[in-house]
């Protein structure tokens, strides 16, 4: 591990190249078409699950993770059921 | 038919008001006749670093709101005759720029000079729109680093969707510069290197100015840096670039002040 970080130290443009080449991909695609992608698709798997079940906003969490070929929302909602809280995790 | 172009980059720091004067001012030491132009209201700096920061009476938001005459406003530079500045204002808002009003003073700037060079400000807003406007040509500063990369690639698609020709479905054409560039940094993985930035931004490269004291000295004389030290790595750089702006093919170098076993022992240059 030391040897190899010894190595790799001074290489850090590597890294600059690939974290500029994905973030701009998504910039690209979003910047003037559905930046706030994120709050529209929480608002509506919000409103589906509303439907069915009465759910506390406050205890929803959403995160986007941006990949090189594969982004993942996660969207974590806890339902409260009369035993206790249960919780519905969706992932895509 | 006179060119426009504008020195852009969305960061800040980069290098755009340096870039322009050594840029136009190498355009009008290769007989070009040049406006230099500051839209960079309430933060001039183009004046000082053109060294005419002293002969400053009237500015460019005086022209637009016809305040005055552009002939007066405009500073004819007094170590090349074919080259002037237009400055920005210093005490006004950039509210004061109207649309209608820029697109008139470029138009009068167009009969009279071959090339009319915008130096944008920082940022996406109304200034740096604004000084985009009108552009057929479009130069990209950038530094090898993320955040300007980042900014740069946001800047080429205001200049495919804010500018007159893209509203008229035609193309602004753009060129990369790089600047402060160190080849020996970029050749150890410690900076990005041209062809990656090349990669990344796909568009065509104007040039490569290496990272070098003279530019600071330029700057703090008052004077391009093709006109202070026009022999030094920088400046030759942006001949280079200059030349390919009016369309001539240059191989690609990166100029280098090598200094020789001599220059390195007594060869302490004082500005």
């Amino acid at each position: 591990m030391s040897l190899f970080s010894f190595f790799s130290k001074r290489s850090s443009a590597p890294v600059a190249r690939e974290r500029l080449q994905i973030l701009l991909a998504h910039e690209r695609s979003s910047i003037g078409g559905r930046s706030d992608l994120v709050a529209i698709l929480q608002e509506e798997i919000l409103a589906v699950i509303a439907k069915h079940i009465a759910i506390d906003r406050e205890k929803v969490q959403v995160k986007l993770d941006r990949g090189n070929s594969v982004s993942t929302l996660e969207v974590d909602i806890e339902i409260p059921t009369p035993a206790g809280p249960a919780r519905v995790a969706l992932r895509g | 038919m006179a060119k426009v172009l504008v020195v852009t980059s969305g960061k800040g720091g980069v290098g755009k008001t340096t870039s322009t004067a050594a840029l136009g001012a190498a355009l009008a030491q290769s007989g070009q006749n040049v406006v230099v132009v500051d839209f960079d209201v309430g933060l001039r700096n183009l004046d000082l670093v053109m060294g005419s920061e002293r002969r400053v009476v009237f500015d460019l938001i005086n022209v637009v709101q016809g305040d005055a005459k552009l002939a007066q406003a405009l500073i004819r530079d007094k170590r090349i005759d074919t080259l002037s500045l237009l400055a920005a204002s210093q005490t006004r808002d950039k509210d004061a720029l109207t649309m209608e009003g820029v697109s008139r003073v470029i138009n009068e700037l167009k009969e009279k000079f071959d090339w009319v060079i915008c130096d944008s400000p920082a940022g996406i807003e109304k200034g740096a729109v604004l000084a985009m406007r009108h552009a057929d040509t479009a130069v990209v500063v950038t530094n090898p680093e993320v955040s300007s990369v980042r900014d740069s690639d946001r800047i080429i698609g205001l200049l495919d969707s804010k500018t007159e020709r893209a509203e008229k479905g035609e193309r602004v054409e753009k060129h990369l510069l790089l600047t402060r560039y160190d080849p020996v940094r970029a050749e150890r993985g410690e900076m990005l290197k041209v062809d990656d930035v090349i990669e990344i931004l796909s568009i065509p490269l104007l040039g490569i100015i290496p990272e070098s004291e003279e530019v600071l000295r330029a700057s703090n004389m008052g004077a391009p840096v093709t006109l202070n030290a026009p022999m030094s790595a920088p400046a030759r750089a942006y001949f280079d670039a200059a030349k390919r702006l009016r369309g001539e093919t240059l191989e690609m170098t990166v100029p280098s002040d090598k200094k020789g076993i001599f220059a390195k022992l007594f060869g302490r240059r004082v500005a």
